[in-house]
């Protein structure tokens, strides 16, 4: 298929709340970035789920090679004190 | 004021929006791209929220014990009222977001009106409305832009549509007897006082769409309950249920 007619793929984060991170929900197709964030608003905002929006080409994000997912992560599995679950959290701290 | 002038004046109102939310609805499942697929029901979806309220206040206002059930789908074609550029059909996307364009930049500034009405509900209903038009006039003016300064084949289309939808303009601004009334009242807008805003929030879209504005005798009729051929097999199907399973509900 011709390149120029493909409409361009976006990475959508949507911010549930004031104080949340924005996180990525899913992707969609649009010609622009106004019309990336008008789509977005439509496609995953139905519900109330948002009070920002960013969309980001896909093409700009660089993902990590699956292929190398032993070197990258398995190395960690035996690693279990990284883990902070040997501390005793006071009730009083809450959530964490 | 004379109820029956009250409760024409709402119907007409929410008869726009029924049909045309009807009309947009026709594309769930059709629509070019996933996204739109989403964006046109959601649009419709507004413009049937605004006309719900709206019948139900005007079965009131009329106190013959009508619902909203009853007066959007069991009425007969001449007593529907809405604009003929409601009802026209959805022709290709290019004509759907211009129609919805054109629209929707009209009830912006009727809703903006409506807030000094002395109707609370109509008052209740345009704040709300304020915001979803706002966001259709956003969403539909960026595909006029990009589909008439798009490629050759996007750019002919949105000229048609154009030229199609410019016989169907003049209506929203034409006063009859019903909207005088109405007007001075203190009910609705005046909409011929809307007409030199419109044209100067549209004009800049469509230049920058690249597409040429036409001007036309405006066709008159959806106000008198004079429609288009397509009307009736539009309401064949909006009525079907209501019509076959009678004060059916969900």
């Amino acid at each position: 298929m011709n390149d120029q007619q493909e409409i361009p793929l976006w990475e959508v984060f949507i911010r549930p709340r004031n104080g949340l991170a924005h996180r990525h929900c899913g992707s969609l197709h649009a010609a622009d970035a106004t019309m990336a964030l008008q789509a977005a608003r439509d496609v995953y905002t139905r519900r109330g789920e948002g009070q920002s929006i960013w969309v980001v080409p896909s093409m700009q994000i660089t993902a990590s090679d699956p292929t190398q997912k032993g070197e990258n992560f398995e190395a960690q599995e035996d690693k279990i004190y990284r883990h902070p679950t040997f501390y005793e959290v006071p009730d009083e701290v809450g959530h964490m | 004021m004379d109820a029956s002038l009250h409760f024409d004046c709402l119907v007409r109102l929410a008869d726009d929006h029924m049909i045309l939310g009807h009309r947009l609805s026709e594309w769930c499942g059709h629509a070019p791209i996933l996204e739109e697929d989403l964006a046109l029901p959601n649009i419709a979806l507004d413009l049937l929220g605004q006309a719900r309220i709206l019948y139900d206040h005007a079965g009131k206002i009329e106190g013959k014990g009508r619902n909203e059930d009853q007066l959007a789908y069991l009425r007969l074609e001449r007593d529907y009222r809405n604009l003929l550029l409601c009802e026209r059909p959805i022709g290709d996307f290019g004509h759907t977001v211009l129609r919805q364009f054109y629209f929707a930049s009209f009830m912006g500034l009727y809703w903006s009106e409506c807030q000094n009405s002395n109707d609370q509900i109509l008052r209740e209903v345009a704040a709300k409305a304020i915001k979803e038009c706002a966001y259709h006039i956003r969403h539909t003016g960026e595909w006029v832009i990009r589909l008439g300064d798009g490629t050759d084949e996007s750019h002919q289309r949105m000229q048609n549509a154009v030229a199609d939808l410019a016989p169907y303009v003049g209506e929203m601004f034409h006063m009859d007897e019903t909207s005088q009334q109405g007007a001075i009242a203190g009910l609705i807008p005046d909409v011929s006082k809307l007409a030199a805003t419109w044209h100067a929030q549209v004009a800049p879209v469509l230049a920058e769409a690249t597409l040429e504005t036409i001007e036309v005798k405006p066709i008159l009729g959806g106000r008198s309950g004079q429609h288009g051929e397509e009307m009736g097999f539009l309401l064949t199907d909006l009525q079907f249920m209501q019509r076959t399973f009678p004060n059916m509900t969900w």
